[in-house]
């Protein structure tokens, strides 16, 4: 072997490592900003128009919603599914109460007893626009949704603009939803 | 004494402590100043005394319950038993990372101790390289993982630990599985002292050595433990998940046991040099970068710690400067090193690396697997998983000529072999894996599973052979025999134990493939029948734990209407903490598992149903079993090491005391 040669091939190790040190150290500038999530579920429907469906409301909230509803709106909205049962649902009402103000917000409730979901919306104000009941799950399903709470931004006309996994908050609004506002 | 403010100021000393035993011997050996590089292993003891202290301060605090001391407020309480209390200071993430700091401040006291016979020079490098790490994560530890910060107001009780973490067998889990990684830092120091020294000679392969070696026995206990903790606590009935914890475990073990080979070629024929230095880097930077992973999240896994970003930018920032540094000097003087003799295809050391080849590229296919989603998700934006049905494609077939090649490397003599001969000594090790191979015809399904039963008795009965064959057997006399049998090597006996473990292992693991179970749904009394076996739900009560409640079922299982045995699985509610855990029940006869665990309740009264799951494992124990025979004869061959080693001074004495 020549030392041309052997230098290259020693010199090897470093430049992998390097590839991957690289890797991990934007790995974790995009976890600090949110840009990178390894725990991230992505939901095939991005992109794609709502499913079908039509849900009855929850007692004292009006009447529920269909597709077509969602799809006539000419403003976006932004689609939460939630359950009383959930904590991270529980915790996430503050911050969908101060997202309500800058745009409306219709609310799933996923596989909940009617009167227990419809206590929960009511007991410090409700964020949500309109309210339907998913009582047994279907609709979640058709969805892709993978547990609750699960937000989708559906554009005028009906297609999926945005998904996340997670609890919203205004940060999660700021970074991810308002910019894709301002494009419609 | 031992306090909170004791402990720290004691984790700061030895922090600098371990400073100056960097930078000390280092600049002496630049400058060829034998008083200062002397200086290394007082420094060495010392940081230990100081990390000692702080470490056992720490114990102090959580046992006499101090909730001022923020880590102890978040992971203990005042009823926590004392066990936990005091394993529960490695439990987290603070505590966990003293504890490695403090294992890698014992990595350099025992080469103070036990290295007497090296170089001065070399010795005081191998101590500085460890300085240096252990500074690092020293820092990390004071900077941005205090264990002992304060808090303010003390609260009046701790939150309490994870009930699946209060449990004996991962109380002792972390700090073997620590001592199987931090101790890789020695033969990393090695090799970069090696790498400043510019030589790698016989001398170094027989030094780095035992240290590899004990520090790989850790490690695979440490693996065999955490897959018998996930097999009876997490109640799935599964031993290994692919998962990014394990794997992080897995790779620096796989390059491990490559090092622990390829330093024997070193040893014996000053061939593999710039490859074992390389190994040697690679073992400790995989261990460190598991670490890293884990703690800073990146990698998506169950076993989940407190994830940080600034921490792990911190420990990043470590992470290249070690490897980097490393690898740099690696790149830069591996060229200067001088290769060894050629080989001969055909012989022990060309078996050697094959080995190597293998184990290296079973590792590359675990980092692979391992690494794929993050940097998918990364350059792609697309979020993957990859699972058993990859790790298992690309591993099986690599393993197989790995123990194809592990029965017939040890007939092998070094240099050069000849073939028809070393067809005779294996012949009775043929013959009995035929056997086996139809014992695995009859006792195993699938392909894979039939082929890795019979190759795993291959290894056995050629390992077993090997030392029959070099005690004599069949051509001498009893008293010879024994003779003999004292005078073989005990590295000859380690390795041919090592590889019986492994065989062990890898028939537990074919036997595995075969596991059955049931989820069924029954009342109280009836019988559902899983493999020949009929399982009974005999009854099932309600009672409370110190601090939790509890549902007991009484499963009996029957085969051809004898009993075997009555199971007795929990569920268990711990109300404080909102978790449910689940306690398995298992009889074992060694061949055979019966595994049993109760789930949810239905209904109530007399028309109560219960779910419950119902699993038997065929071979389980053999997995773990292989594991502490291979660490077994890891040890074993250890202890001729350590008379080796001491060989030259005993023969220099016995030379005096001539003249």
């Amino acid at each position: 072997m020549n030392s041309t040669r052997r230098g290259l091939l020693t010199a090897l190790p470093i430049v992998g490592a390097g590839v991957l040190g690289v890797g991990f150290w934007k790995m974790l500038q995009g976890m600090e900003s949110g840009g990178f999530d390894p725990r991230a579920v992505k939901n095939p429907n991005v992109g794609r128009p709502i499913p079908q469906f039509a849900m009855p409301g929850l007692p004292g909230l009006g009447d529920g919603f269909t597709d077509k509803e969602l799809r006539a709106e000419t403003r976006p909205v932004l689609v939460n599914f939630f359950a009383s049962w959930c904590i991270p649902c529980v915790q996430e009402m503050p911050g969908l109460r101060s997202i309500s103000r800058n745009m409306p917000i219709w609310g799933i409730a996923y596989e909940d007893k009617p009167e227990n979901a419809s206590a929960f919306v009511q007991r410090d104000g409700t964020p949500y626009a309109r309210v339907a009941a998913d009582r047994h799950g279907r609709v979640a399903i058709d969805w892709g949704v993978t547990g609750v709470p699960e937000s989708f931004l559906v554009a005028p006309g009906g297609r999926i603009l945005w998904h996340g996994s997670a609890a919203l908050d205004p940060q999660i609004y700021d970074a991810e939803i308002r910019p894709r506002l301002a494009g419609l | 004494m031992f306090g909170p403010e004791q402990g720290h100021f004691a984790l700061a000393l030895a922090c600098v402590l371990a400073l100056i035993q960097f930078v000390v011997p280092l600049w002496g050996a630049h400058k060829r100043n034998a008083r200062l590089v002397a200086m290394a292993p007082f420094l060495a003891v010392s940081q230990l005394l100081a990390l000692a202290i702080s470490f056992f301060s720490l114990i102090m605090c959580a046992v006499h319950d101090d909730f001022s001391v923020q880590n102890v407020a978040a992971n203990s309480a005042a009823s926590k038993p004392l066990l936990y209390k005091i394993t529960g200071v490695w439990g987290n993430h603070e505590g966990s990372v003293l504890l490695w700091t403090l294992i890698l401040g014992v990595c350099g006291a025992a080469v103070s101790a036990f290295g007497r016979n090296l170089p001065d020079i070399l010795r005081g490098r191998v101590l500085a390289i460890l300085g240096g790490v252990s500074a690092g994560f020293q820092l990390f530890c004071l900077l941005t993982s205090n264990p002992f910060d304060r808090v303010f107001p003390a609260p009046m009780d701790g939150q309490g630990m994870n009930p699946l973490l209060q449990d004996p067998g991962l109380a002792f889990h972390p700090p073997i599985l620590y001592t199987g990684y931090v101790g890789f830092a020695v033969p990393f120091a090695f090799a970069v002292a090696a790498l400043l020294e510019g030589r790698v000679d016989a001398a170094w392969g027989r030094w780095v050595r035992p240290w590899a070696v004990a520090a790989w026995c850790f490690l695979t206990c440490g693996i065999a433990l955490g897959s018998w903790w996930s097999y009876y606590v997490l109640g799935w009935g599964g031993y290994w998940f692919w998962d990014p914890v394990e794997n992080a475990s897995l790779i620096p073990w796989l390059t491990g046991t490559a090092l622990v080979h390829s330093a024997i070629v070193v040893e014996k024929r000053e061939g593999l040099k710039i490859w074992t230095v390389l190994l040697a880097i690679a073992t400790f930077s995989f261990s460190l970068s598991g670490t890293f992973l884990v703690r800073s999240g990146i990698l998506n896994s169950v076993h989940a710690f407190a994830n940080d970003p600034a921490r792990g930018v911190f420990i990043l920032a470590l992470l290249a400067l070690v490897i980097g540094g490393s690898l740099a000097l690696f790149a830069w003087r591996a060229p200067s090193l001088t290769s060894g003799g050629l080989f001969s295809p055909v012989s022990r050391e060309g078996s050697l690396v094959l080995n190597n080849i293998l184990l290296c590229s079973i590792c590359a296919v675990v980092v692979t697997g391992t690494m794929y989603p993050p940097f998918m998700q990364l350059l792609a934006g697309r979020t993957i998983s990859v699972g058993k049905p990859f790790f298992d494609a690309a591993t099986i077939p690599l393993t197989i000529p790995l123990l194809l090649a592990m029965g017939v490397g040890t007939a092998l003599p070094w240099k050069r072999a000849q073939l028809a001969r070393t067809f005779s000594h294996l012949f009775v090790a043929a013959i009995i894996a035929a056997v086996g191979l139809v014992l695995c015809f009859w006792k195993f399904s699938g392909a894979l599973p039939i082929a890795c039963g019979a190759l795993a008795i291959w290894v056995i009965a050629a390992s077993v052979t090997d030392i029959l064959r070099r005690v004599g057997l069949g051509h001498s006399s009893m008293s010879d025999m024994v003779a003999r049998a004292r005078n073989l090597p005990r590295s000859s006996w380690g390795a041919a134990l090592a590889h019986i473990g492994a065989g062990i292992t890898v028939l537990g693991l074919c036997g595995m493939s075969g596991a059955q179970h049931a989820i069924v749904e029954i009342h109280v009394g009836e019988t559902r029948s899983l493999a020949g076996d009929d399982w009974t739900l005999l009854n099932v009560h309600d009672y409370a734990g110190p601090n939790y409640r509890a549902m007991q079922a009484d499963i009996a299982i029957r085969h051809n209407g004898k009993l075997i045995t009555t199971l007795h699985p929990e569920k268990r509610d711990f109300t404080t903490q909102n978790q449910t855990t689940t306690e398995v029940a298992i009889h074992t006869n060694f061949i055979t598992d019966l595994y049993g665990v109760v789930g949810d309740r239905h209904g109530t009264g007399a028309n109560a149903t219960y779910v419950l799951r119902l699993h038997r494992n065929p071979l389980a124990p053999w997995m773990w079993l292989g594991g502490l025979v291979m660490a077994i004869g890891g040890a074993f061959s250890l202890s001729d090491r350590r008379l080796r080693v001491g060989a030259p001074k005993r023969a220099a004495a016995r030379n005096m005391a001539q003249a």
